[in-house]
């Protein structure tokens, strides 16, 4: 598994474009997060790919290829933070809602929404964290779940910023060309 | 000043350096065409839509520069679909125009409404619609831009019917490109030009693999000074001919699946290969296990997406090919590798010492003949355009060329049907020029229409059909590994001189190895458009041949036939 930052244009079609290309280059995706940034015009996506560190290389360097695309690392060698949240429906009766929210605690997780046959659990953690928790869940009836998959950020002074908004090639030697 | 989005259109592609511009009209085109009309463009109507884009492709080709095709909406678009896929796996640079319906119906299935961006994202460079007719000058700028910086390639755009009707400002300052900021990222540190540098000067049997991307960067002057500067015997792929003079003594000649023996031999012994603006293709390499085991390897390349994509190198150059190669001649130090020059030339065997002009004539005549023959009577400086098979791959051994752009092929994608319409291209590219075409009896029946366009322009193009009565290339494979049965190979054709004249165009039939070259003669002294049916032997294979998937050292030879399996030297 491999994880990739990406920082894009946010317009319409870009997210097609990004999804597009890792089918063509046949690398399947686990996960992607897309939210805007501090720019309202740039976006950033968390890629989580199956593929090994060659297939990341490629489709990093392929992703910069693409127009909209203004950078692309993989990140998955750098010392990372990574969070993934899940909304949970789980069936929950008078006799066992003591001991889930006992479980709930252990997690660290919230209970967000209470009705007389279920409750909904807000976890937020690593992949491994949720998965765990959805473990212990499931003897008591897993009804529904949404996770928005990861997101991902490089720790400490290591930044990862988009480009600053100049120009990459010079207009007039790439019009001159095509004369 | 207010112009129409149609007429912002035709001034932009003016301003950009555009005389031409291939196409079909259609309802959703309809007022470009209009203004088309009343501008100092010269629209060249071909007879089908993918006809356009490989004109243009062609165009571009042999010119360095931009090729326009421009289509109608639905058919139209989908129609360009292979000449846009041929000329992305060949990173050519074409700009195709669609015309699309009205912003307010888009979405709605209305007639003749596809879509285009969509079908084309994966095999375009970039593609975009236009719905404003205030974005069109800016847009086609960008387009121009994207589809010749970096690694060329094709840009789709979709311009709708109610942005072409509608008028706005037209100020060409004020629509600059305004390209999303990009990370630069195509270069390579110190370290990684030190050990390449390293390698260059510490290596016995260096070879060096010359690719379409010297041609692309215009770094034939600084590839020639590096070559010198290190007396490195250079390969090449089959786009990379011409990069470098056939008939210098350090060319080898191709190699890959239907490389020269040598070269193939040469490159399996090598210790270091320097591959230069070349993608390292599965025909190039065979099988990769096995692929070079002895050798270190360099790439010089412009795009990091194909660093160690299917071979794992050493020292990975990213860059233009023009600026490493003069970064990195004054650091060669070694050039003594006269003992491996003569081992390879020791390799050559027999097979470059006899010449095919000498052998005795058993009565047949052999496409190589008649590649050998055009090759030499148009002293090697013709553009020759070449459609898909075994006759493209004749015309890579026996066709000898010495000037960079000068032959024309579908490499990538080998798309059947491009020789003609790639060839019309050529011709408005290099008017002065002479082109060939090169075509088998099945490809030509492909696209065979645009002779009308050949003849509504009223150019000059010499066209030489292989005609074997087969599929060749996919008999020769019937023949060799699926036991010599041939399905759906057999193939038959009309008269092609007759088919010629009913298009008002000169036809010949040539079936006897002494009337070749009487018949190239007269094609080149006529100013007309002439076309020659070139009965060949049936069942001739391309030798030699590494099967698809096996090692490069492992290469089908031919039997034993009067024939050599190569050309001579130049
Ligand atoms: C029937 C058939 C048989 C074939 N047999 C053979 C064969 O025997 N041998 C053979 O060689 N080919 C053969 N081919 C062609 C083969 O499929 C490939 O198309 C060809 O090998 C590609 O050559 P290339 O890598 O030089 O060019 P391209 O595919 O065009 O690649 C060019 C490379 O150069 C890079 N580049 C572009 N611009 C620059 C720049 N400014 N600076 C640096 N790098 C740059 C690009 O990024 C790219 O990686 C055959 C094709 C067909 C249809
Ligand atoms: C559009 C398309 N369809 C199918 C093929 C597969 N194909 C490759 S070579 C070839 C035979 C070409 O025959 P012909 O044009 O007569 O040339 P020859 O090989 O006989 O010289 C075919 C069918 C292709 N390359 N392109
Ligand atoms: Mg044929």
């Amino acid at each position: 598994m491999q994880t990739l930052v990406a920082y894009v244009e946010n317009k319409p079609g870009v997210l097609n474009r990004v999804a597009s290309l890792a089918r063509r280059l046949a690398i399947n995706i686990d996960s992607l997060t897309v939210g805007p940034t501090e720019n309202e015009e740039i976006a950033r996506m968390t890629i989580v790919a199956h593929t090994d560190e060659r297939g990341a290389h490629r489709l990093e360097a392929s992703l910069e290829k693409l127009v909209d695309v203004l950078l692309a690392e993989n990140i998955s060698t750098r010392a990372l933070l990574e969070r993934d949240l899940a909304l949970i429906k789980v069936s929950a009766d008078q006799q066992n809602r003591p001991h889930l929210m006992e479980l709930i605690k252990v997690f660290r997780a919230r209970v967000v929404d209470v009705a007389p046959e279920s409750l909904i659990i807000e976890v937020s953690g690593t992949v491994d964290k949720i998965d765990g928790l959805l473990e212990v869940l499931r003897p008591f009836g897993v009804l529904e779940m949404a996770r928005t998959g990861r997101i991902s950020m490089t720790r400490g002074g290591d930044l990862l910023q988009p480009p600053p908004a100049t120009q990459s090639e010079s207009l007039e030697t790439a019009e001159a060309k095509s004369k | 000043m207010k112009l129409t989005g149609a007429e912002t259109l035709c001034e932009s592609l003016t301003r950009l350096g555009v005389r031409e511009i291939f196409g079909y009209p259609g309802g959703a085109i309809l007022p470009v065409y209009d203004a088309l009309g009343k501008s100092k463009l010269h629209h060249v109507l071909v007879r089908h839509e993918q006809g356009a884009t490989h004109m243009a492709d062609g165009y571009a080709r042999a010119s360095g520069g931009i090729g326009v095709a421009m289509a109608t909406s639905g058919p139209g678009a989908t129609n360009m679909v292979t000449g846009i896929a041929t000329a992305m796996m060949d990173s050519s640079p074409v700009v195709c125009i669609t015309g699309q319906v009205s912003s307010k119906v888009l979405g709605s299935d209305a007639f003749q409404e596809i879509d285009i961006t969509g079908i084309t994202m994966p095999i375009t460079k970039h593609n975009v619609v236009i719905t404003k007719a205030e974005d069109i000058a800016r847009t086609i700028r960008e387009a121009f831009l994207i589809a010749n910086s970096g690694r060329p390639g094709p840009v789709l755009v979709d311009i709708t019917k109610d942005a072409q009707q509608a008028s706005a400002e037209f100020n060409w300052e004020a629509s600059e490109p305004k390209l999303p900021p990009k990370r630069l990222r195509n270069n390579h540190d110190q370290a990684e030009f030190d050990r390449a540098v390293e390698m260059l000067n510490t290596a016995k049997r260096p070879i060096i693999l010359a690719g379409h991307g010297i041609m692309v960067s215009g770094a034939m002057r600084a590839f020639e000074q590096f070559v010198r500067a290190g007396n490195y015997p250079v390969a090449m792929t089959l786009l990379g001919i011409g990069c470098f003079p056939a008939n210098d003594p350090l060319n080898l000649g191709m190699m890959g699946m239907h490389g020269e023996a040598w070269v193939n031999n040469a490159i399996q012994e090598a210790d270091l290969l320097i591959a230069v603006g070349m993608r390292f293709d599965d025909r190039v390499t065979g099988d990769l296990r096995t692929y070079a085991k002895s050798a270190r390897k360099i790439h010089i390349e412009i795009d990091r997406a194909e660093i160690n994509k299917n071979v794992k190198v050493d020292a990975a150059l990213v860059g233009d090919a023009r600026e490493v190669l003069e970064k990195l001649t004054p650091h060669i130090q070694t050039r003594d590798h006269g003992t491996w020059i003569r081992h390879i030339t020791e390799l050559k065997g027999d097979s470059a010492v006899r010449d095919i002009q000498s052998l005795p004539d058993n009565g047949h005549l052999y496409a190589a003949h008649v590649i050998n023959d055009i090759w030499k009577e148009t002293r090697g400086e013709a553009i020759v355009v070449t459609d898909v098979g075994q006759h493209q791959m004749w015309e890579a051994q026996y066709y000898h060329h010495n000037q960079p752009r000068t032959l024309i092929t579908s490499g990538g994608l080998g798309t059947m049907g491009f020789a003609l319409p790639a060839a019309i291209g050529a011709k408005f590219a290099k008017p002065g020029s002479e082109v060939w075409v090169v075509v088998g009896d099945g490809g030509f029946q492909m696209t065979m229409s645009e002779l009308a366009t050949i003849v509504q322009e009223k150019i000059s193009i010499k066209i030489a059909i292989i005609n074997n009565g087969y599929l060749g290339m996919v008999r020769q494979w019937q023949e060799f590994f699926y036991d010599k049965r041939y399905v759906a190979t057999p193939l038959v054709a009309p008269d092609f001189a007759a088919l010629a004249n009913a298009f008002g165009i000169r036809g010949e039939r040539i079936t006897k190895r002494a009337e070749v070259v009487p018949i190239i003669r007269s094609a080149r002294e006529s100013n007309e458009t002439v076309l020659i049916d070139f009965r060949v032997e049936q069942e001739d294979s391309v030798y030699p041949m590494v099967a698809a998937g096996a090692s490069l050292s492992d290469m089908i030879r031919r039997p034993n036939n009067p024939l050599v399996e190569t050309a001579t030297e130049p």
